[in-house]
């Protein structure tokens, strides 16, 4: 059967994460943007709300189960608050839910308690390299088997939280398979640069370049243990969740530009009156609703196991690239001179906007 | 019921018997049909209705012939879905044979949506005869396309024979002419005709008639030479004098202060709307796969996965367009699904319109010039699909029309709010 009603459940859940969006994230958004910091208070209030948690079995001291469905929904809404506010709370599903996916038995009993245990710290991963061609499923960076250990040798780009991360999840190049390792802090060879990545936009959320030299990982750490993983999986659940938090931006650019076109005078009416804006409202909403349910088939898909899910994933997340810029663009549009006013949102979610179509691997589900 | 895109069983099973209809009866005629406009596919029809018999329902209107009232309410919950599923997959073979399906098609709907038990009863059996019939809806005129309230026919009552009289001039009614015009071999059929009971009312006075096939006074006039769809005939009617009985009018006879009456009978569209834009979907997938399989014949593989830099513009087109399809039917989808649910779904409806538009328009735009001269050729339908499609942004409200509504509803304002 087809439906498209959440759970009783989902809805509760995605009413507490708006609230904590639009009440808690967006309300220091443009602080946060300008300052280039988020208040650590909000990055454990959004924590305390569980999504990583409820997601991870109670063997592994969690306390649900994962639903890719469920993820989109609550990352959309997350995402509607602040796309900023809203990677850093999730940064650590970056590094706990490959491994829930993918993982050895092992790898779940060693990290997944100390992941969720206690308050939000920083696991990361590193996926995105600084290419313009880049490719999550052709990259650079290289593990070579010598013996018993894999050798890392690499870049990576976008790492949020880097500096102050416990361990990373790197993905790398295995014989032309994207394979990810564990990689502790304290590796030798293990290099993050001082300096964090300077970005047309995301300016809160601390993001590093990482530099790999010969970095020595036991056998053990590579993600599935010695046979490795199937990525595509972990990458179709990335491409799901960023193309949910894309339907967030845009939706929270849409109602944005939408209040304020009811509200603005032009010619003795409101500029929502005059047809040449309306449309633009009426075509934002329309493509915000394709991207949202091709979302949320292809998270249903994954859950599922169905075929096609990850082709699926790969489209959701392109075209939502496409319709967040789209609708980011107009936003600012709508609002005239004032969009392009930094005391207005709009011009922030439109720079966040293009960032869509390079943020895979800042968020998964 | 939990978010979930499993196509139930009924709409998995019409889609692989219409497939095979598609492949046998329509698309073999596509070119023939579409060549000798006003030809009427006798075969076509007349085997469509002995197999829809065959299989117990009459027409693509949600079942109800007035003769099962007590198992009205148990119609299964998925009926428009149903409804859309069937008509993606017969558009997908021709949208023009899709009009031509035996049945009663729009006016059947509108009898359905406004009608009384009485009319239901009266008006809606006959489409389970043995002779297939048709029924059409007749709103447009000259002057009066979207803006439907503007419509200059009229109607009075004469009160010595209890006969509405009308008269004025219809035009774009979609299979007028086999509704009304009596050929031997189909059923008596009849035109849903809208007129106003008082000019001076506005939208307030607007009514909708039953005007059975054969009624004196009205003359199919014209058929319309057409870009596309043109198996499907497209008939200019006029009315002069025309009596009907005074029990053929929809809704209420006397005018009221307020609009009710208008907006219910505008409230077909929301039924239909999604409709339409399902057989946006059918006949953009025919052009889209059409185009892969020739791609495949020509060694063009279609690399999903890449990142756009690396995809060649080919791909990328495609795999646009395939992310444009497949949203736009989950638009349709959720839209009947509202339906089916009791759910208003006025929004839903017109933003699936508007997107199936946009669709299938550029969809089949796109196929043409990526086929080159394959595509801009007689010889195959990707052409034809091209001209097919463009109707679909037109009828049943043009993709402007339907963004105002789309507006109208995003921003709370009403039709004086917002023109």
């Amino acid at each position: 059967m087809y439906s498209f009603e959440p759970t009783e459940e989902q809805q509760m859940l995605v009413e507490a994460v708006g609230k904590f969006g639009v009440n808690d994230l967006r309300v220091v958004a443009h602080e946060a943007e300008e300052a280039g910091e988020l208040p650590k208070r909000l990055i454990n209030k959004g924590w305390e709300i569980g999504l990583l948690q409820a997601s991870i079995p109670e063997a592994y001291s969690g306390f649900g189960e994962r639903s890719a469905v469920t993820g989109v929904l609550a990352v959309e809404e997350m995402a509607s608050g602040d796309l900023a506010g809203a990677l850093a709370v999730l940064t650590p599903s970056l590094f706990a839910t490959p491994i829930l996916l993918a993982g050895s038995e092992e790898q779940k009993q060693t990290y997944l308690p100390k992941v969720i245990e206690g308050e939000w710290s920083p696991y990361t991963a590193a996926l995105i390299e600084y290419a313009f061609d880049f490719d999550p499923n052709a990259l650079k960076t290289t593990a070579e088997l010598k013996g018993e250990e894999y050798v890392l040798n690499g870049e990576k780009a976008f790492v949020p939280f880097a500096k102050d991360a416990g361990a990373i999840l790197v993905y790398t190049n295995v014989d032309g398979q994207t394979q990810g390792f564990i990689v502790s802090k304290d590796s030798v060879g293990l290099a993050i640069a001082d300096e964090r990545e300077k970005l047309m936009s995301l300016n809160a959320l601390p993001l590093y370049r990482i530099h790999l030299d010969n970095v020595i990982v036991p056998l053990s750490n590579r993600l599935g243990g010695a046979s490795g993983h199937d990525f595509a999986p972990i990458l179709a659940s990335m491409r799901v969740a960023i193309a949910a938090a894309a339907v967030g931006v845009a939706n929270a650019a849409f109602e944005y530009s939408r209040d304020y076109a009811k509200e603005r005078e032009v010619f003795g009416v409101k500029v929502a009156q005059k047809q040449a804006i309306a449309f633009m409202l009426a075509e934002m909403r329309t493509e915000i609703e394709a991207s949202r349910l091709l979302t949320w088939e292809a998270a249903w898909k994954l859950d599922q196991g169905k075929e096609g899910a990850f082709t699926e994933a790969y489209f959701a997340a392109t075209g939502a690239a496409d319709m967040v810029m789209m609708v980011t663009d107009r936003a600012v549009q709508i609002l005239g001179g004032h969009g392009y006013i930094r005391d207005h949102p709009v011009e922030m979610w439109m720079r966040n906007g293009r960032g869509f179509a390079m943020f895979t691997g800042l968020a998964i589900v | 019921m939990p978010i979930e895109f499993e196509a139930p069983k009924p709409i998995v099973q019409t889609q692989f018997v219409l497939k095979t209809v598609a492949d046998e009866m329509m698309r073999p005629r596509s070119r023939y049909f579409d060549e000798h406009e006003h030809e009427i596919p006798w075969d076509y029809i007349e085997f469509m209705h002995s197999a829809m018999r065959a299989m117990g329902g009459s027409s693509l209107a949600p079942h109800d012939n007035g003769k099962k009232n007590e198992e009205k309410e148990k119609r299964p919950s998925v009926g428009y879905q149903l409804i859309a599923a069937q008509i993606e997959a017969l558009c997908w073979g021709d949208v023009g044979m899709y009009h031509c399906l035996p049945g009663g098609g729009l006016g059947a709907a509108a009898v359905f949506a406004a009608g009384t038990p009485e009319q239901k009863a009266k008006f809606l059996a006959r489409f389970n005869d043995e002779k297939p019939t048709f029924a059409a809806m007749s709103i447009t005129e000259a002057g009066a396309g979207s803006d439907n309230s503007a419509i200059r026919t009229r109607a009075g009552l004469d009160e010595k024979t209890n006969e509405w009289v009308l008269n004025g001039e219809k035009i774009f009614v979609t299979g007028g002419d086999k509704s009304f015009t009596g050929y031997e071999k189909l059923g008596k059929g009849f035109i849903v005709v809208w007129a106003t009971i008082d000019p001076s009312a506005g939208r307030a006075g607007m009514r909708a008639f039953v005007v059975e096939s054969g009624t004196p006074g009205v003359k199919v006039t014209k058929l319309e030479h057409k870009m596309g769809i043109r198996v499907s005939d497209t008939a200019a009617i006029s009315l002069v004098d025309a009596r009907v009985p005074y029990d053929n009018i929809l809704g209420s006879p006397t005018v009221e202060k307020t609009t009710t009456g208008f907006k219910g009978a505008m409230a077909t569209f929301d039924a239909t709307r999604p409709l339409v834009a399902a057989s946006g979907v059918g006949v953009a997938r025919a052009a889209l796969e059409f185009l892969k399989e020739k791609l495949a014949e020509n060694g063009v593989q279609i690399r999903y996965g890449l990142p756009r830099q690396k995809l060649t513009s080919i791909e990328r087109d495609v795999i646009d367009m395939e992310i444009m399809l497949k949203s736009a039917w989950l638009m349709v989808i959720k839209a009947v699904w509202m339906a089916d649910n009791k759910k208003s779904n006025a929004l839903e409806a017109s933003m699936s319109k508007v997107k199936a538009g946009d669709v299938c328009t550029k969809i089949t735009q796109k196929v043409v010039e990526i086929l080159g001269p394959l595509g801009y050729s007689r010889e195959f339908l990707a052409e034809k699909w091209f001209r097919d499609a463009k109707i679909t942004d037109i009828y049943e409200g043009t993709g402007q029309i339907n963004r105002l509504v789309v507006a109208r509803q995003i921003l709370g304002y009403s039709g004086k709010e917002l023109r």
